[in-house]
């Protein structure tokens, strides 16, 4: 789970990592008053998002004024962003961050994350603040500094030292910087948290660092541990079908192309994107109705899919292990008769009791085609989607 | 011979009474796995499905010895399962259970390096050695006696690679689902190394999906010491970067673990590499045909 960058800098304060004040606006006369209540020359007014690069795209202005500051707020609030994070249709700006800006003398990059490859917590820090990370490890994975936490031993102070050292940094900023550190690890730590980062961490005028931005993910396994968490949800920056899937206990992605996919099991459900993609057409979804489905669950999975208007053909893909072939049929045939459909829906039902599935679609609709192989099902399923063009 | 587990092998239930135990224990009895005991805490003393419930592993394990142990227990309770069951003495710990936080797991697998206990999991449909013990949620119709090992991060992409090499009369000798999840126990390499020293695996047939490096690792493993047939098949060309497809570790993160670099270092390690999940069994078929 996401949340906003305004609830990610209330945690950093927290648990004492310098945040620039600010105060979060929903209307562009809060603005005025809220550059007022923060005094200063100068404020960054930024578009409240799940998705970074924003700045690059009108997201983040400097007002000069109080003026400025309700000019840019109004004309941000009640518009969609669109970054190279978002899809085309944007994430809606609901608030928007008032925030006195910093003297900024450096910029540099901290984040913190679980390494699956090492089993350990690890921060990657890099002098090249306010950048792309990808890109900088992409071109200049030299500037890019790694360090594990042993899960035993913590963060030790060393630690510190070797990143502060790589970022240039002396002095008192060695022990601020330490406080960073302990605070996202003690952060990640209590609340679940899969990825912290800070990208700018700055060092200002006075030599001090303070968290120019701040963007925390949770563990969504965790979720139900951390009720405070939970209630920093904002399900209008989530796919809508999406979360209407999670409701019903099914794993749904959605793509942009036009065949609908609903299969049992997270990898065969990869797999049959993958072959449909192989079969020359374009997957419009990902959905695994889970090991355990049921009737209601097959239906509410139809209905999803379907609900998306580009889809012209459905590929059912099940194999049935503990769950029998004649159950998902079933499923199948009571979803049609709540949703009237013409769409081709090709069912390719293997292994238990898959004779008596597709005895019992046989012959039921014409749109309705049982598939014994899974190759087919696939071609056929992108020549009547595409026929249907 | 197989890997891991056999006719022999003794095993316990974790979460013995519960919906998801009780169904897959009943289950892995009709396989005729020897299935000796269950552990369920506040239990104790009673029975179920004919076995001996015990509070605790450490006395499960003192009266029965068991080998191995699987676990069915919700999610906030798995890592503390799997580590009772390492602390009692069990040297393989199957832990089907998906959802698992991941900081659990980092903790689970700091204490287990300690141990020379195996762990399969979690997030897994366990570890079935056909007509000799099932310990999982896989169905066991499917399987056939044989000679080929399978290896998958996915558990109805198993079943697939099952049911291909059935029909093709190839067999399985042990089939290991090591599990969805960024942080868990046995990997690509853990396997597939006791399927080269096994006799009875002729070929082996290793399903990957995108996220982290494990088949890339294994890749390098296979070229420098693996002489058997591999076939492999790995998901996730068309998955969006940064999305978590389904399983917590299917993600594509700052442009690693795609499914392009997956497949490329397996083709370089000369692994047959398939692109279509329908065609594992048979391009196994063919390697052991052509020697």
């Amino acid at each position: 789970m996401n949340i906003h960058e305004f609830q990610a800098k209330q945690l950093f304060r927290d648990y004492l990592i310098p945040v620039p004040e600010s105060i979060v606006v929903t209307t562009a006369a809060d603005a005025v008053v809220a550059a007022q209540t923060l005094a200063g020359d100068s404020w960054a007014i930024k578009a409240q998002v799940h998705a970074g690069g924003r700045g690059k795209v009108g997201g983040v202005k400097i007002a000069k004024t109080a003026e400025e500051a309700r000019q840019y707020t109004a004309a941000m609030l009640g518009q969609r962003l669109v970054t190279k994070q978002t899809d085309a249709t944007g994430l809606p700006i609901n608030s928007v961050l008032v925030e006195k800006t910093s003297p900024i003398k450096r910029e540099f990059y901290l984040s913190l994350l679980v390494d699956r490859h090492e089993e350990k917590l690890c921060f990657i820090a890099s002098a090249a603040g306010g950048m792309d990370i990808e890109a900088v490890a992409e071109e200049s994975p030299e500037k890019i500094i790694s360090v594990f936490i042993h899960p035993a031993a913590g963060l030790q102070f060393y630690q510190c030292r070797e990143i502060a050292f790589t970022l240039s940094l002396q002095g008192e900023q060695i022990k601020a910087l330490h406080g960073v550190m302990s605070g996202m690890i003690n952060l990640l730590v209590d609340k679940d948290a899969s990825q912290i980062e800070i990208n700018p961490l700055v060092e200002i005028a006075d030599d001090s660092i303070v968290a120019l931005d701040a963007k925390i993910n949770f563990d969504d396994n965790a979720l139900a541990l951390h009720k405070d968490i939970i209630a920093l949800r904002d399900t209008e920056q989530e796919d809508e079908k999406e979360n209407k899937a999670k409701q019903f206990d099914l794993s749904y992605i959605t793509l942009n192309g036009n065949i609908g996919c609903m299969v049992n099991g997270a990898g065969l459900a990869m797999a049959t994107m993958d072959l449909v993609k192989l079969k020359g057409g374009t997957p419009a979804n990902f959905l695994d109705v889970g090991g355990g489905t049921t009737t209601e669950k097959v239906t509410e999975a139809f209905k999803l899919i379907v609900s998306d208007k580009n889809v012209q053909a459905v590929l059912v893909n099940i194999f049935g292990g503990i769950v029998h072939c004649d159950v998902i049929a079933q499923g199948i045939l009571d979803a049609l008769k709540q949703i009237q459909t013409d769409l081709p829906v090709i069912v390719r039902l293997e292994g238990t009791h898959a004779e008596e599935g597709r005895a019992l679609l046989q012959g039921v609709a014409p749109n309705i085609i049982a598939a014994d192989n899974l190759d087919h099902a696939a071609e056929q399923a992108v020549s009547l989607a595409g026929a249907r063009l | 011979m197989s890997i891991l587990v056999d006719q022999n092998t003794k095993v316990i239930c974790q979460g013995f009474t519960g919906k998801q135990g009780t169904f897959h224990a009943r289950q892995a009895l009709a396989y005729g796995t020897k299935l000796v005991a269950g552990v369920t805490p506040g239990r104790g003393g009673s029975d179920h499905l004919g076995l001996p419930v015990y509070n605790t592993v450490r006395q499960a394990y003192t009266v029965t010895e068991a080998d191995a142990s699987v676990i069915y227990v919700p999610p906030f309770f798995a890592a503390d399962a799997i580590l009772e069951a390492v602390d009692a003495g069990i040297k393989l710990i199957i832990c089907i259970t998906e959802g698992i936080p991941v900081l659990h797991m980092l903790r689970v697998k700091a204490a287990m390096a300690e141990t020379d206990a195996l762990l399969i999991g979690p997030n897994c449909p366990g570890i079935i050695t056909p007509e000799a013990c099932k310990i999982g949620i896989m169905p066991g119709s499917i399987h056939m006696p044989g000679g080929i090992g399978i290896v998958s991060r996915s558990g109805t992409l198993t079943y697939e690679a099952v049911h291909q090499t059935t029909n093709q009369g190839l067999g399985q000798s042990t089939c290991v689902g090591i599990g969805g999840d960024p942080i868990h126990g046995m990997n690509f390499i853990d396997v597939i190394s006791r399927f080269q020293a096994d006799e009875q695996t002729q070929g082996i047939i290793m399903v990957g999906e995108i996220g982290g490096s494990e088949e890339e690792e294994a890749a390098e493993y296979i070229k420098n010491h693996v002489t058997k047939p591999v076939v492999a098949y790995i998901t996730g060309l068309t998955a969006p970067a940064g999305k978590r497809m389904g399983h917590a570790g299917a993600i594509v993160t700052g442009g690693k673990g795609t499914a392009e670099g997956k497949v490329a270092a397996l083709k370089a390690a000369g692994v047959e590499v398939v692109n279509s999940p329908s065609n594992m069994g048979i391009a196994m078929q063919q390697l052991i045909a052509n020697g």
